[in-house]
C-alpha cells in the first residue's frame, strides 16, 4: 500500500502507513499538505479546514465529529474529534436497563 | 466443484476438526480435580467455569447453554463430567447426551474425596481417550464446517489489511457452501446501517439495529463515554479515534455476502451464509460464546497484538501490523503485513489464508493451540444468591 492513504471519496482525513515527522509535505487525494504534526503509523492528518461541529469521514463514513477547528495537514485523533455515539456521559444516566431478550 | 475439508464425523451428523476429550466440570468446587485428571490424561480438555453454582434465571440458563454448546460441540469426541455429587453433574450429562457422543459420570461425594475422583477419573478419561484415537478423518463437505471471524487488539491496520483478508476469505468460503458467524455487535456501531442493508429479511435487520441500540443504552444509563473502553487504549494508541472509526474496520470481517440469521449468545446457527451472533465485545466471552454455538474453528485478526485462543475451536490469529508480526512471530499463524509494507494484494494474501485454514481444519496445530492460549468466559448479567 501506499504510505498515505485515502479510502472514500468524501474523506476528510488521510491514514499514515509510516511514521512521519513534523514539517514533512506530503501527497494525498491530489494535494500537497504540509503537516503540522507528527504523525505516527497508524494515525490520521485532516485533507483540508475542518470546522468545530463538522463531521469527520474515513471509509466514506462518519467516523465522529471535530471538537475544535481543525487546519489541514493537523493530527486528527481523541484530542479533536469526538464520537456521537454511545455518549453516556452526556445523557442524563437514569434509563431503565434494556431487555436483552 | 464440491469442495472438501477433513473432519471427525460425529454420531448427531456434525463434523469435528479436532478429536479432543471433555473433562467438564460442572461446578466450581470440581475444577481442581478437573485440572488434574486432564494433567495426568494426554488428548484431554479441561471446560470449567469459576461460576458455577446458586446462579439464578438467566445467568444460569446461559451457564448451563453454553457449557452443554461446548462439550456437544463436534470438536469433543467424548465428556467426562464432574459434579459435587452424581445430582449436580448428572443434568448437565443429560443436555450433553443427544449428541450421541459417549458421556460419563462421577460425583465427588460419591467417589470420596478429590484424590478417590481423580483416580477413578482418569481411568475412565483414558479409556475414552484410547476409544476416540480409533475414529479417523474423512473428506466432508463445507457445508458441515462453521468457521467464526473474531478480532482483538485492533488498530489501523485491521481495518486496510487483516478484516479485509478476513472478509474475502468469509466471502469466498460462503460461496462455497460454508457457514461464517459475525459476532460483537457493539463494534457494529457507526456501521450498522451498512450490515442491516445485507440482512436477506426485515426481522434480521431490525435486530441488528436494536441490537446495537441495547449497548449504546447501556453507555447511557451508565452515564460513560465508551471511548477508552471501547475503542480501548491499545486501539487508540494504533490510530483508532472512535468506535465508529473501530467498527467500520471491523465490520470487513464479515465481506459482503447477504446476512441470512441472527441469533443469540451461544445458539447454534441453523441457516448457512453469513449469520450474525450477539456477543459482548471481549474477546474470550465472545468467543465461548462462538464455540458454544458450534462454530469449529475462529478466524482472529489482530493489530496491535492478541494471542488469546478459544477453548476448543482452534483459533488462527492473523495480523497485518509488520510490527506484531515481527514482535509476536509465535503467537501469530498468519502474517498478512505485506499488505501494509509491500503491497502485498489482499486477494492474494486471502489466498494465503485459505490454504493455511485448510491445513489447520486438517490438524495443523495453531500456535494459541501449541502454547495453550486459551480462556472459556461465559457471559453473566447479575449476581449469585
Amino acid at each position: 500500500m501506499d504510505k498515505i492513504i485515502v479510502l472514500g471519496e468524501r474523506d476528510n482525513v488521510a491514514t499514515c502507513l509510516a511514521d512521519f515527522d513534523a514539517g514533512s509535505v506530503v501527497h494525498a487525494a491530489g494535494l500537497d499538505v504540509a503537516l503540522s504534526d507528527a504523525i505516527q503509523f497508524g494515525h490520521k492528518f485532516a485533507l483540508t479546514d475542518i470546522a468545530a461541529g463538522a463531521e469527520i469521514c474515513k471509509y466514506g463514513e462518519v467516523i465522529g465529529v471535530a471538537s475544535v477547528d481543525i487546519a489541514i495537514g493537523q493530527h486528527v485523533h481523541v484530542h479533536n474529534i469526538e464520537s456521537v455515539r454511545a455518549r453516556g456521559d452526556k445523557a442524563n444516566g437514569d434509563q431503565e436497563r434494556g431487555d436483552k431478550s | 466443484m464440491t469442495e472438501t475439508f477433513l473432519g471427525f464425523p460425529r454420531p448427531d451428523g456434525r463434523v469435528g476438526v479436532r478429536n479432543q476429550v471433555a473433562i467438564l466440570s460442572a461446578m466450581d468446587n470440581t475444577n481442581p480435580s478437573a485440572e488434574r485428571i486432564a494433567g495426568i490424561v494426554a488428548g484431554t480438555i479441561v471446560i470449567s467455569t469459576p461460576f458455577g453454582r446458586t446462579q439464578i434465571g438467566d445467568d444460569f440458563e446461559m451457564t448451563m447453554k453454553t457449557l452443554t454448546g461446548i462439550c456437544a460441540h463436534p470438536n469433543i469426541a467424548a465428556v467426562l463430567v464432574l459434579g459435587l455429587s452424581l445430582d449436580s453433574a448428572e443434568p448437565l450429562a443429560d443436555r450433553i447426551r443427544p449428541s450421541g457422543k459417549p458421556v460419563e459420570v462421577l460425583g465427588l461425594q460419591e467417589a470420596g474425596s478429590t484424590l478417590a475422583l481423580t483416580t477413578e477419573g482418569a481411568r475412565i478419561a483414558a479409556d475414552l481417550v484410547v476409544q476416540a484415537s480409533e475414529q479417523s478423518r474423512q473428506a466432508c463437505p463445507f457445508s458441515d464446517l462453521t468457521i467464526a471471524v473474531e478480532c482483538g487488539g485492533s488498530d489501523t491496520t485491521s481495518g486496510l489489511a487483516s478484516n479485509p483478508t478476513v472478509g474475502r476469505f468469509a466471502d469466498r468460503f460462503i460461496d462455497s457452501g460454508g457457514t461464517i458467524i459475525l459476532s460483537e455487535p457493539a463494534e457494529f456501531m457507526g456501521a450498522e446501517h451498512l450490515l442491516a442493508a445485507r440482512a436477506e429479511n426485515p426481522e434480521d435487520a431490525d435486530k441488528i439495529y436494536a441490537m446495537v441500540q441495547w449497548f449504546e443504552d447501556e453507555a447511557k444509563r451508565n452515564g460513560v463515554d465508551m471511548r477508552g473502553i471501547n475503542p480501548t487504549p491499545d486501539n487508540i494508541a494504533g490510530g483508532l479515534s472512535t468506535l465508529e472509526e473501530k467498527s467500520l474496520g471491523a465490520i470487513a470481517k464479515g465481506g459482503t455476502r447477504p446476512i441470512t440469521q441472527v441469533i443469540g449468545y451461544a445458539e447454534p446457527p441453523t441457516k448457512s451464509g453469513l449469520v450474525i451472533m450477539d456477543t459482548p465485545s471481549a474477546a474470550c466471552e465472545s468467543m465461548t460464546g462462538l464455540v458454544g454455538g458450534g462454530a469449529q474453528i475462529i478466524i482472529f485478526s489482530t493489530g496491535r497484538g492478541n494471542a488469546i485462543g478459544a477453548p476448543v475451536a482452534p483459533t488462527i490469529k492473523i495480523t497485518g501490523n509488520p510490527h506484531t508480526a515481527k514482535s509476536m512471530p509465535e503467537n501469530i499463524d498468519v502474517d498478512v503485513s505485506a499488505i501494509i509494507s509491500d503491497g502485498e494484494n489482499l486477494n492474494v494474501a486471502s489466498e494465503r489464508l485459505w490454504i493455511e485454514v485448510m491445513k489447520i481444519a486438517a490438524g495443523k496445530i495453531t500456535r494459541a493451540e501449541v502454547l495453550k492460549e486459551d480462556q472459556l468466559s461465559v457471559s453473566r448479567f447479575g449476581p449469585s444468591v
